[in-house]
């Protein structure tokens, strides 16, 4: 009850950011919570920091942009530098474990600082497309923010079209989320 | 009879820009000219691609001068026209707006603000106020809603076409870049079944009938001989939009009666005011919210009670002054001391308004 | 990085790797243009001017003084430095949507009045940065993102021939061509006539480079080239328009 979470995604544009916060944004709405999502957007078409803002509660929610989040995710090295201001002393800061160089970067105001190992998980098991599903998976049993079943239910609701093609799609994308799911719960 | 594009009533969780896209079609909307800027042209390419299935038109134009000049048209000629815009887009428009303000024509423009000036950023700000509520060279006669959510960006570009319809005067829904891109629920409803009845079109050109036989030819000219023909078309027409503002001003506001301190703001920005005057209410201050919703007309008399009994009033905006050049121009003579919170082309978070706030009580 | 790209020498390395999409042709024009700079030993006169578009990306790509204009109008605002100071050579840069739609009459005009200035265009047929919205060059059921069915050419018209158009207007001294992307020693070659024109005085030079647009054509690097060369070279004719003949002299 109260204030919304607010939660900021960043990576390189092309690693699917948009597409989890979209996701989630669905999943929360779909359930009749209140959701507020939005892109970060410069002029460049490819390429570039991709950021998303989501904000999920149950009631209506204020501005679009916030200066403090509660979960912060960051998928690339330039994405941990950008997304840092946006870390305090109760922030949950995710970030992929395979980012090379940037120990110095990351946040120290906080000590909820994870490191899931999501490329390389899905390099290895599953394939390197559903990395960000994997993350996805991996905040959603950290936060508790959108419920599992909700989550895969927007998947399905938005990448449908391309499972009933390839229904080893859906198997893949489900696997990811539980995977996910699995790694941050041997952190805990 | 093509159907109604929304019946009954749905909730959905859709983007600004196909908000606006569906209430223009919701409102009966004809035809739609636009021309590419972002960050507006979702707008249309939700528009054609509905389209088809509901009759209306579009026509992509050779730049905003020409989208505008191509609404014009097709107001005069009966339609319910809109076009919409952003930047140096709304810059280019405030040529054939001064066509409409000179002849009362009945334009509707949506504006999707975004930095300024010149190209600035694509992203967001309330920088076209100035422009898009007094811009062109005439006295600012239209009417500008000032939109802070999708429901309103959705009531508000339906009640703009009833708006410059009814009153004659170009219409204006300004959102901003953050609206546009950004994902919220709202209700989309058929405005019939809401006893919203569309104020009817009616063509200037184009009756049937013989001009001069069977009917009145329509000569309609925005060229004055003589000053003294100016002058008394303008103050016609500045007595038409005197009497009318009453009715069209509108505002929001809460907590006001006892502040001390008042926090104004308009747009996307006041639903981080409005969280930062409960937030710091329930910490005790004596703060109140004010939102004027049309900027122009400005809600007068509601804003001059508020700076009346206020004694601090914090103006919050992502402009340099804008929508406070158009609060001290209604108050003038109030002792109020005038603050500023402005950040032009960047967006405000209720925890700066919370943390101005307190600077300012020390 | 251990082996460096042959770049032009006029270049701005600093803006490297540039900021255009990944199968853009905006860096191969940009580089037809530079090595014609660099050819012709112009770089410390040439003034560039980019439009507002993907063009404006080329904001600090050369070593070479550059103004980011607005949306259409760089061709007049190099008209305006040429005016005020003839020893530059002015080289405005645009795409199809400044050039034809929102600048057409700017064109028209620099093109009438002969202006000793070179015009570049780009046509990728689409508004690029904004999302892939049709263009004046957009041609006949290709799909746009604002000719989602395709353009229906009974009510929106048919491709801008642009150099057609100039080469019509513009009067003797002018130089008018339509090069393309993939054919890089001849669009270089018309670039390279194009400015040599402007510093002989003789008229207005225009050059058209058929483009590519992968993100917005929505193609793989196959079908990318396949859409320059099978379909857009159905409408665009490559090739010379107009080529100043010998000047008269005076009472000759």
């Amino acid at each position: 009850m109260g204030k919304p979470v607010k939660i900021v995604l960043a990576g390189e544009g092309g690693q699917g950011v948009q597409s989890v916060a979209e996701i989630l944004a669905e999943a929360a709405n779909e359930k009749g919570r209140e959701a507020l999502y939005i892109p970060n957007f410069g002029v460049e078409q490819r390429g570039g920091v991709s950021v998303a803002y989501l904000q999920i509660g149950d009631e209506a929610i204020g501005a679009p942009k916030f200066q403090t989040g509660d979960i912060v995710i960051a998928l690339s090295d330039r994405a941990v530098a950008r997304t840092r201001k946006y870390v305090g002393p109760n922030t949950v800061f995710v970030y992929d474990s395979g980012i090379e160089n940037i120990q110095d970067e990351l946040p120290t105001n906080t000590d909820k600082v994870y490191a899931i190992p999501a490329i390389e998980v899905s390099k290895n098991e599953l394939h390197p497309r559903v990395f960000n599903v994997i993350i996805m998976g991996a905040v959603l049993k950290a936060t508790g923010v959108v419920a599992m079943e909700d989550a895969k239910n927007a998947i399905e609701k938005k990448l449908g079209y391309k499972f009933e093609k390839n229904p080893e799609l859906r198997e893949m994308n489900f696997k990811a989320m539980d995977r996910g799911a699995e790694l941050v719960a041997g952190l805990a | 009879m093509p159907e109604k594009p929304i019946q009954g009533e749905k909730r959905v969780f859709v983007t600004g820009n196909e908000v606006v896209a569906w209430a223009a079609l919701a409102a009966g909307a004809e035809i739609m000219y636009g021309y590419p800027i972002t960050p507006q042209n979702e707008i249309m390419h939700y528009w054609t691609r509905m389209i088809p299935k509901y009759g209306r038109r579009f026509l992509q134009t050779e730049d905003e001068l020409s989208a505008g000049f191509t609404t014009v048209g097709g107001v005069l000629a009966g339609r319910r026209a809109f076009t919409a815009t952003a930047g140096p887009g709304n810059t280019l428009m405030q040529e054939p707006i001064s066509m409409a303000e000179a002849m009362r024509l009945p334009i509707v423009v949506v504006v999707q603000q975004r930095g300024g000036p010149s190209t600035a950023t694509v992203i967001y700000s309330q920088q076209e106020v100035t422009l898009t509520t007094l811009g062109g060279n005439g006295e600012g006669l239209r009417v500008v809603y000032s939109t802070a959510t999708h429901q309103e960006l959705f009531d508000y570009t339906i009640k703009s076409f009833n708006t410059a319809w009814k009153y004659r005067f170009p219409a204006f829904v300004l959102g901003d870049g953050y609206q546009a891109k950004m994902r919220e629920s709202l209700m989309f409803y058929d405005p019939a079944e809401r006893g919203i009845e569309m104020v009817p079109t009616e063509a200037y050109v184009g009756r049937p009938g013989m001009p001069g036989a069977d009917r009145p030819p329509t000569h309609m000219r925005n060229t004055y001989n003589m000053e003294e023909e100016l002058y008394e078309v303008l103050q016609g027409y500045l007595a038409d939009y005197a009497k009318a503002a009453p009715e069209i001003a509108e505002h929001e506001a809460f907590d006001t009666a006892d502040a001390d301190l008042v926090v104004i703001s308009h747009g996307v920005v006041s639903r981080a005011c409005k969280m930062a005057v409960k937030e710091l209410r329930e910490q005790g201050y004596k703060v109140g919210y004010f939102r004027p919703i049309t900027l122009r007309p400005m809600p007068e008399k509601a804003l001059r009670e508020v700076a009346r009994t206020a004694k601090q009033l914090l103006v919050v905006e992502s402009a340099q002054g804008q929508l406070d050049r158009l609060v001290k121009e209604v108050i003038y003579g109030s002792t109020a001391e005038m603050l500023p919170l402005f950040k032009p082309g960047v967006g405000i978070t209720s925890e700066e308004v919370v943390t101005r706030v307190k600077e300012i009580k020390g | 990085m251990t082996v460096q790209p042959a770049m032009p020498k006029c270049w701005n390395v600093e803006s490297k790797p540039h900021k255009f999409c990944p199968g853009c042709g905006h860096g191969l024009v940009l580089k037809a243009l530079g090595q014609a700079i660099d050819e012709l030993g112009i770089q410390d006169k040439v003034v560039f001017g980019c439009d507002i578009g993907c063009s404006l990306l080329s904001w600090d790509f050369f070593n070479v003084d550059t103004i980011q204009t607005h949306h259409g109008r760089t061709n007049p605002v190099i008209t305006g430095m040429k005016r005020a100071n003839s020893d530059i050579i002015g080289v405005a840069y645009m795409g199809d949507g400044g050039g034809y739609a929102i600048g057409s009459q700017h064109l028209v005009s620099a093109a009438t009045r002969n202006e000793r200035i070179t015009a570049i265009l780009v046509n990728n047929t689409q508004y690029g940065m904004t999302g892939g919205q049709m263009a004046p060059t957009t041609m006949p059921g290709q799909k746009t993102e604002t000719s989602p069915y395709g353009r229906d050419a009974e009510t929106t018209g048919s491709p801008t021939q642009g150099p057609e158009m100039v080469a019509a207007i513009a009067p003797e001294g002018a130089y008018v061509a339509r090069g393309s992307v993939a054919n890089m020693k001849q669009l270089k070659g018309y670039i390279k006539k194009a400015l040599e024109n402007q510093m002989a005085g003789n008229g207005f030079s225009f050059v058209e480079a058929l483009s590519l647009c992968p993100t917005n054509w929505r193609t793989n690097a196959r079908d990318t080239w396949k859409f320059l060369e099978e379909e857009m070279y159905k409408y665009f004719k490559v090739g010379e328009l107009r080529v100043p003949g010998p000047r008269e002299k005076e009472g000759q």
